[in-house]
């Protein structure tokens, strides 16, 4: 949202006398004081005082002209008008309490100083109960100041009000006081902060002050991604909550897809975030829903069917709440915690949940969920049409570098399944084996040796057989299933039969 | 009271991060960044030096926690005066650095700026900080253009309730206006916060 440039109350407008009154550095009543009346200058519209017109600023009697900066207006004194916000304590409306909350820090820098207008003034009981000469009362009349200076009342109102202010030196005070305040408003400005900004101020934070309970750094991904998907949150409005976002991922080695909302994917991240909760200990977002196999897709379903209707931007509160524990957890855990295992489900639907199990170690588990935040994080922004940048350099190599770990076991499950071909030679466990090389191009990115006949091998450059190169983005996408295997590689040398084994594989870590 | 969750909020945060807890801290910037980094740039019109200023400020909540009192009210207020004190001064800074430099008009024209700057900046906080009702109804009739009338109807209150509202938002925002000793030229600090930075 651009902003407008605020029309300026002090403008030397030349619109009236008062105007030598505005620049009371301490705001301090004009000589006038209470007491003697003081009629308001009409008000002035940014046009007729030929002042520069802001664009797009309201009607133009509303960008109200020059003003004194009248003090001793009976600040929300008045039975009316609630508690006065420098009487917040003991308040009984709580409204006024909070009110007392609003300025509570622009009351405290006053606190030693003038301490203008922030105090009590009672109403000097002018004219209470006269009537103007339109039947309108000193009361109904004073209580209509704030939209009076809005410019929201009627044409017959404001002349009343108008009227009024000549003879009533409070009622006059605080009408110039409140028409001034109206020049403060402005659209609220929505202004980007730059992700990189969060990282440069703690780095610098914790650079002067080292913390006693650092964070591991296999969870500074997962800090930064979650931060960022939290910001791009912020941003949405309602209604875009339930922008509809298809989910996309490789299964039996074709693209499937899924349709659900902007609050379907934050529930979908908590859901399985909550793996890794669950797994710390902490209490499992799904509760009593939770499914007795602890899989990342049984666990979204079982959430999106717990819930009668569909997500809404409430869900954002409890996955962020989530994100912060973890963060925590881990953090005093310390970074030896890293080893501990996170269950990811069966890994053999035959054998079923009495089988083996597929695990992760809590410091990968975490790469894998911060890969995931952002990957759903684009899929939000594309849904809701805004800019998403890649993570940052050091954590892109963090998810490219367990993707390619991951790569060696994958191959050898798709071999067992006949999807991928067999084994070439026998490789001794930690011996050098055949090996495909991955060049991931641009920063983050780097070079792994993929063993392809076996897990146990090592990759070796000696026994290179095919090499492929592609951008480190681009890698990962293709490992989110967002991007077909055979449109991936930029460029691919040697075995084709291995290059095309690799991608099947890198595609087939992708699941909802 | 309603009131009470947010204070504990404020107070455990201040124990995490004086136990030096580095979670705390990016909770802390989550929960405050924008606020910051709002305020410093309406202060300087300058999206760098409002970078500045919000690394400044959290670098001294991270080095002073215990500087936070939470009887004189929330962390978010504290916060937000050091983001305010800081980038006024910065700005008093740069355009006495300009000043000296021979560039254009007056010390009263330096001063006139500073104080609009700031005004500008306490009204922002008054208004995301002030009760929602209030904020609403000025936002109806204010952004809306809807008179009180069609703004007690937007909101489901009686006209008298939306001419209220009108009233008090506007004299919470007028306060905006009240000079704070930490703008003075001199800047004594009178108040004890943000002298550190």
């Amino acid at each position: 949202m651009t902003r407008p440039d605020q029309p300026d109350p002090y403008e030397d407008d030349g619109t009236g006398p008062e105007d030598a009154a505005a620049f009371d550095p301490a705001g301090r009543p004009g000589p006038s004081g209470s007491g003697a009346p003081r009629i308001p200058a009409p008000r002035v519209s940014v046009e007729d005082s030929g002042g520069p017109l802001p664009e797009g600023w309201g009607t133009p009697e509303r960008g109200a002209g020059g003003g004194a900066s009248g003090a001793g207006a009976d600040l929300g004194a008045g039975p009316d008008a609630g508690a006065a916000p420098g009487a917040g304590a003991g308040a009984p409306d709580p409204e006024a309490a909070a009110a007392a909350d609003a300025t509570a820090y622009a009351r405290t820098e006053s606190e030693a100083g003038t301490g203008a207008g922030a105090g009590a003034a009672s109403d000097g009981g002018v004219g209470m109960g006269a009537r103007d000469a339109d039947g309108f009362d000193h009361q109904v009349l004073k209580s209509l100041l704030g939209a009076w200076a809005l410019a929201a009342c009627s044409a017959q109102e404001s002349m009343a009000v108008e009227e009024h202010l000549g003879s009533c030196g409070p009622c006059a005070d605080e009408a110039l006081r409140l028409r001034e305040a109206v020049g403060l408003l402005h659209p609220e400005e929505s202004l980007d902060l730059d992700p990189g900004l969060r990282t440069r101020v703690l780095e610098s934070c914790l650079g002067r002050r080292p913390p006693r309970i650092p964070l591991p750094e296999w969870a500074a991904p997962y800090d930064a991604e979650t931060a960022r998907l939290d910001a791009l949150l912020q941003d949405i409005g309602d209604a875009e909550w339930h922008a509809p976002v298809r989910l996309r991922w490789f299964e039996d080695d074709r693209p499937v897809s899924r349709k659900t909302t902007v609050a379907g994917v934050i529930a979908h991240l908590l859901a399985v975030d909550g793996l890794v909760g669950t797994a710390l200990g902490l209490q499992d977002p799904l509760g009593p829903e939770a499914p007795p196999v602890p899989d990342p897709t049984r666990r979204t379903e079982a959430y999106w069917r717990a819930s009668h209707f569909p997500p809404t931007r409430a869900v954002r509160g409890p996955w962020r709440d989530q994100t912060h524990e973890l963060i925590r957890t881990v953090s005093f855990a310390g970074g030896g915690s890293g080893r501990l295992a996170v269950e990811y489900g069966i890994a053999d639907e035959v054998a079923g949940a009495d089988g083996p199990r597929v695990e992760l170690p809590l410091r990968d588990s975490m790469v894998e969920r911060a890969f995931e935040c952002w990957i759903h994080a684009e899929d939000i922004a594309e849904a809701v049409d805004y800019p998403y940048e890649p993570p940052s350099p050091r954590h892109l190599h963090h998810m490219i570098d367990l993707a390619a770990r991951m790569l060696p076991t994958t191959l050898a499950e798709r071999r067992r399944s006949g999807r991928a071909a067999p084994s070439r030679e026998l490789v001794a466990a930690g011996a050098p084996g055949r090996s495909l090389r991955l060049e991931v191009e641009g920063v983050g990115g780097g070079e792994w040796f993929i063993p392809l006949d076996s897990p146990g091998a090592s990759g070796s450059a000696e026994s290179e057989v095919a090499h492929i190169a592609l951008d480190g983005v681009e890698f990962c996408r293709l490992a989110a299933g967002h991007v077909a295997p055979e449109e991936a590689a930029a460029g691919q040398l040697g075995d084709r039969e291995a290059i095309r084994d690799v991608l099947f594989a890198a595609a087939s870590l992708s699941r909802l | 009271m309603p009131k009470d969750a947010p204070r504990r909020w404020d107070r455990r945060m201040q124990q995490r991060l004086a136990h030096g807890e580095a979670a705390a801290l990016g909770e802390l910037y989550d929960h405050f960044a924008s606020l910051v980094h709002g305020l410093a740039h309406r202060v300087l019109g300058d999206v760098a030096a409002a970078d500045r200023i919000t690394r400044e400020v959290f670098t001294h909540v991270w080095e002073n926690p215990e500087a936070y009192d939470p009887k004189q009210g929330p962390l978010r207020s504290w916060i937000a005066m050091l983001a305010h004190q800081q980038a006024v001064r910065r700005l008093r800074q740069t355009e006495s650095a300009a000043l000296a430099r021979g560039g254009e008009g007056t010390t009263e024209d330096l001063e006139r700026t500073v104080r609009r700057a700031s005004a500008a900046a306490r009204a922002d906080y008054i208004v995301t900080a002030m009760p929602a009702p209030l904020r609403a109804a000025l936002e109806l009739a204010y952004f809306q253009r809807r008179d009180y009338r069609q703004t007690a109807a937007d909101l489901g209150v009686t006209e008298d309730e939306a001419r209220r509202r009108l009233r008090l938002g506007l004299q919470l925002l007028s306060t905006a206006h009240d000079t704070a000793p930490s703008e003075e030229p001199t800047d004594t600090g009178a108040h004890g916060y943000g002298r550190a930075l």
